[in-house]
């Protein structure tokens, strides 16, 4: 397949996930669109520069955001994989300088995955009082047979503040590995929400950590997962209270069906009688009160669980 | 229109409802009275189809004793839970528009603002951020857009303030206008006003039915009749 090609065949893909795909040409935007280890295309803003270097089995991308520049518009960024077998590997490193403020909206498409592995490798850095929004969407073919494995550390100065969702919108979730280590500073924020419907055989594993190292600094860390058939789920939410004043919430509920697996492990830590760090975790049936009100209603079972799993996922 | 005939409930080894026998007319408001702990939700619930039951439930003609939850509610029966669930991710307008017969935005608002609620409320997810009473006023919002022929109340007056408590009481006889019939299930011997007939359930039992006029005379005689 052509460079053209592939790209519209991606576009195309990404449309249908719901993308934007005017923002991908145009030049207000900053984006960036690969499959597999090719860019197929890449815009800078003003205010944001992308760089971006082929690696064996993928790229490296650079992504600096101008001190004091607010974005107006999102920067869209599509990873892809097209073919039904291979290895994808990104690295990113992002910076946000200080006072910068910034939305990522990330397509991650694998639409006719039988044996894929994407390897994600981000580092980001927010400077003071920048302010850093990841959204991350997945959209993976009806198969199941993707393995995402990303792994994001995060560096947020006096401040500033990072929020990130991981959300698996349509297909099999597969395997998934997700890693993620913030560290806050004085006055940072940070909220981690994944959510992720697994079923088949899929495997959802969730090791997200935040340490408050700052005074009154804060952050949360959120999982939603509705898991059926033989799917299983591995979380672990830590947040740690280093500074004074600081405060930290892990909040996990899963929904299991069938013979589903879920396994949920908070911890909460604290370093500082000054920090509070609290949890709560919820693994059950759907609940009880919810189905009957909708049974109520007239819906049909299966249509009122999916109601309440649609909700939680939303 | 709702018959029940010999109904009995028996819940862990106990039996709540004991050989109820009942009718409630197309387009009444059929009050439902007794203390705490005589079996009214349980009644209601069974109604529903929530729990087993001896006996017979004949709604509309047809014997529904044995039909699930869903069935019944295709058939034109609802329930609105004393404490209704709350839904995280759901937004209101979505909630209602589930339940709603005629599928229209314009519909949807039109019954938010019969119940007292803002247009605002719409777009608010059913979760903690809802005060009960406001969940209590969305709950009657989808049973009013269902338009079933028979809604089960379960003490939609519990912990309400005055004013709410009387708009409440007027969304119920706006219902019955619509050619709903109401079952309400009470503690409060206030709701008689808006009834048509009551029945007093105690232990499980259903000791008396009458037109609103004959209970309120129990109450006039008796400070409790609900206690006999």
């Amino acid at each position: 397949m052509d460079v053209k090609k592939e790209y519209e065949t991606l576009v195309k893909y990404y449309e249908s996930s719901g993308g934007n795909s005017r923002a991908l040409i145009s030049k207000d935007y900053a984006s960036m669109v690969i499959n597999g280890d090719k860019v197929l295309a890449k815009n800078s803003t003003e205010g944001i520069k992308i760089e971006a270097t082929r690696i064996g089995e993928g790229v490296r991308a650079t992504i600096r955001i101008k001190k004091g520049y607010r974005a107006k518009n999102p920067v869209h960024l599509c990873f892809g994989m097209l073919p039904r077998e291979g290895r994808q590997v990104i690295q990113t490193e992002i910076i946000a300088e200080e006072e910068s403020e910034v939305k990522f909206i990330t397509h991650c498409i694998f639409p006719n995955a039988i044996n894929v592995e994407h390897v994600m490798d981000a580092k980001l850095h927010i400077m003071r009082n920048a302010r850093v929004e990841y959204e991350e969407v997945h959209f993976h073919g009806k198969s199941g047979g993707v393995k995402v494995l990303p792994k994001t550390f995060v560096d947020v100065d006096d401040g500033g503040e990072y929020n990130s969702s991981f959300i698996v919108k349509s297909g099999r979730a597969g395997y998934i590995d997700i890693e993620y280590e913030v560290h806050l500073a004085k006055n940072a924020r940070s909220m981690l929400v994944s959510k992720i419907y697994g079923k088949g055989d899929d495997f959802i594993r969730a090791n997200e950590s935040i340490f408050l190292e700052g005074e009154h600094s804060s952050g949360v860390i959120k999982t939603r997962m509705a898991l059926r058939d033989n799917a299983r789920s591995e979380v672990i939410g830590k947040t740690v209270g280093i500074g004074s004043y600081s405060r930290g919430h892990v909040d996990c509920t899963e929904i299991i069906m069938d013979n589903a697996q879920a396994l949920a492990t908070p911890i909460v830590m604290a370093k500082n009688p000054r920090a509070k760090v609290t949890h709560e975790a919820a693994i059950g049936s759907v609940d009880k009160k919810q189905l009957i009100t909708l049974l109520s209603r007239g819906l049909s079972e299966e249509e009122a669980i999916d109601v309440i799993v649609r909700g939680l996922l939303k | 229109m709702l018959i029940l005939e010999n109904l009995s409930v028996v819940r862990e080894g106990r039996e709540i409802i004991k050989n109820v026998n009942l009718t409630v007319k197309r387009r009444e408001i059929h009050l439902i009275l007794g203390v705490n702990g005589s079996g009214k939700t349980t009644l209601a619930q069974a109604i529903m189809g929530i729990y087993p039951c001896r006996g017979r439930i004949i709604f509309e003609g047809e014997d529904i004793t044995s039909l699930p939850v869903h069935e019944r509610a295709r058939r034109g029966i609802t329930l609105a839970f004393q404490e209704p669930a709350r839904f995280e991710g759901l937004l209101v307008k979505d909630y209602l528009m589930l339940s709603a017969k005629e599928k229209d935005m314009k519909e949807v608002e039109r019954v938010i603002k019969m119940v007292g609620l803002p247009r605002s409320i719409l777009f608010q997810e059913i979760g903690e951020n809802l005060s009960g009473g406001e969940r209590k006023r969305v709950e009657l919002a989808s049973v009013l857009l269902m338009k079933p022929k028979l809604a089960i109340l379960d003490e939609p007056d519990s912990g309400i303030d005055m004013l709410s408590f009387r708009l409440i009481s007027e969304v119920i006889e706006k219902m019955k206008d619509m050619g709903t019939s109401v079952m309400l299930i009470t503690h409060s011997e206030d709701m008689i006003n808006i009834a048509d007939r009551a029945t007093i359930l105690c232990s499980g039992k259903a000791i008396q039915t009458g037109t609103r006029d004959e209970i309120k005379a129990l109450f006039k005689y008796s400070p409790c009749p609900l206690k006999r």
